[in-house]
């Protein structure tokens, strides 16, 4: 038992090993513009517009669930506009960007992790190589730069929405007028609450898209080790982000 | 000139090259035979720096290809066309967007030139009319010789080819192999030929050498080849299941493959 913890310590440390690695390569990547720059703005519209129906389909039900929890979590000894307060505040600071980023590991960190495995193990990588062209210039730059600049947009939008929603919800299936939640919604509002999730988001942009690209690029093997890299992209985005989310309270938001 | 020394690679506890050492003059096309997985593919992907010796050097021109930055091996691999036993062609892109990949790469070229070179190389594999068809559309043997125009279209010095003809039927490996020999005609290139195809072998080859357990086993002209008497050698070039002829079952032998009827006396 000793021998198998020992084992997987080496694994796991071998495995951080890699990332480093695989991160300074990409980093030394920044300066051929002209192969990323090209792939940069494709990119952006994949990770990030494409991503937005779905992004906006949860926020706009998490917007109306978030209402009517907040309705009957409040009892008469608070005025029923902090509805306004709790929908606003739990969407920018925790569910915009948390709910949003899980959801785009499924859709992004996946597509990534299957698309570059597909890639390694028809050997289009390796013909990359051969043709001259660095893989962390021409598909792992582009990814990462295109998810940490989109992510935050999405995430903007989706607090829009779900802050929209919820008061749509909170006005037709609540006894609450627009200016009691919007007096909610200002009470306890600062500007660095959205600072702060989209901070966040763009952490979770460029974890998701650096482990797609990682696990897709180091896929061994064929159809196995494609869905292999996939699903465990999926499960390190999400696990990843439950971390930096924590992070980020500790660092940001501690008095 | 491309030298192999002393070459040792390992995949995990899996030994694939045990010390193989060989020289590829310039202008020449090496054929290097030997069974499947005894690391054929593995010796020429460390040409090109998309593997890493374990021990041992590949040079190219005099450059060891494992002590190069990124830039000089770079500079590199734009004198080395590969072509990959799928071909390896970029699904998503059209036949001469995968064949203008690498000219676009090196900026040195306009659109205009590029288009010129795209469809030059096609026509030198007699693929010319496909520019706008996709990967997916086209079969393997006709896959093969796109990966074969994406190659020269860049105008390499060395071209290595890994198993042009694995797959195929023997009317299109011949014209594959009909390909390569004027290519090397038409560019005048060195080229190193990974096959177990051994009319292939013969047909494209100067010299041949044989890759057997992680080593050199022996390496020699078509015909020194032809006429070898070591045994290993032997088995694999005629192909037979056992390495001592007299091994092989005789007709009425109890593992002898049964006649077809009606052939009987």
């Amino acid at each position: 038992m000793l021998a198998a913890l020992g084992r997987r310590s080496v694994g796991i440390t071998e495995l951080f090993g890699h990332l480093g690695h695989f991160v300074a390569d990409t980093l030394r990547a920044v300066p051929d513009v002209r192969t990323w720059g090209r792939q940069l703005f494709p990119m952006m519209r994949r990770i990030g517009v494409d991503s937005l129906p779905i992004a906006l389909f949860i926020a706009a039900f998490t917007g109306i669930v978030l209402a009517l929890l907040a309705s009957y979590t409040v009892t008469a000894a608070v005025p029923l506009y902090f509805v306004g307060a709790l929908v606003g505040k739990t969407t920018m600071l925790e569910l915009g960007p948390v709910l949003t980023g899980l959801a785009l590991a499924g859709r992004v960190g996946a597509n990534i992790a299957a698309e570059l495995g597909s890639m390694r193990v028809t050997e289009q990588v390796d013909a990359l190589e051969t043709l001259a062209y660095d893989p962390h210039a021409y598909l792992v730059l582009p990814r990462v730069m295109a998810g940490t600049l989109m992510f935050p947009i999405i995430v903007a939008f989706a607090m829009a929405t779900a802050i929209f929603m919820g008061w749509v919800a909170a006005t037709t299936l609540l006894p609450i007028t627009t200016a009691e939640f919007l007096r909610g919604l200002r009470l306890f509002y600062v500007p660095f609450d959205v600072t702060f999730g989209l901070i966040k988001s763009a952490s979770f942009g460029f974890v998701i898209t650096m482990i797609g690209c990682f696990l897709g690029l180091n896929t061994r093997g064929g159809a196995e080790g494609v869905g292999d890299a996939t699903t465990r992209t999926v499960v390190y985005s999400a696990e990843m982000i439950l971390v930096l989310d924590a992070y980020w309270a500790i660092t940001l938001l501690r008095p | 000139m491309i030298e192999f020394r002393g070459l040792e690679k390992a995949f995990g506890a899996k030994v694939v090259l045990r010390g193989v050492s060989l020289t590829v003059r310039d202008g020449e096309t090496m054929v290097i035979i030997g069974g499947s997985g005894t690391g054929k593919s593995v010796t020429i992907k460390h040409v090109v720096g998309l593997l890493e010796p374990d021990a041992g050097t590949v040079a190219v021109d005099g450059q060891v290809v494992s002590e190069l930055r990124r830039r000089e091996l770079t500079a590199l691999r734009a004198t080395v066309g590969y072509v990959f036993q799928f071909a390896a062609l970029f699904d998503s892109m059209t036949i001469a967007d995968n064949v203008a990949f690498g000219l676009r790469r090196s900026g040195a070229m306009s659109e205009e030139q590029i288009r010129e070179r795209v469809t030059e190389s096609l026509r030198l594999v007699e693929m010319a009319g496909t520019e706008r068809t996709m990967p997916a559309e086209l079969s393997g043997g006709m896959r093969k010789r796109v990966g074969l125009a994406r190659a020269i279209a860049l105008r390499p010095k060395y071209l290595l080819y890994d198993e042009p003809t694995t797959g195929l039927d023997p009317v299109t490996s011949a014209v594959i192999d009909e390909l390569m020999i004027r290519t090397r005609e038409a560019l005048g290139v060195t080229s190193i030929v990974i096959t177990h195809d051994m009319r292939s072998a013969y047909r494209v080859g100067d010299r041949i050498a044989m890759l057997y357990e992680g080593r050199i086993r022996q390496e020699g002209t078509v015909a020194e080849i032809q006429q070898s008497t070591d045994p290993i050698v032997r088995q694999f070039i005629e192909g037979r299941p056992s390495v001592h002829a007299e091994d092989v079952a005789a007709p009425g032998a109890p593992d002898a493959v049964p006649a077809a009827e009606g052939s009987q006396p």
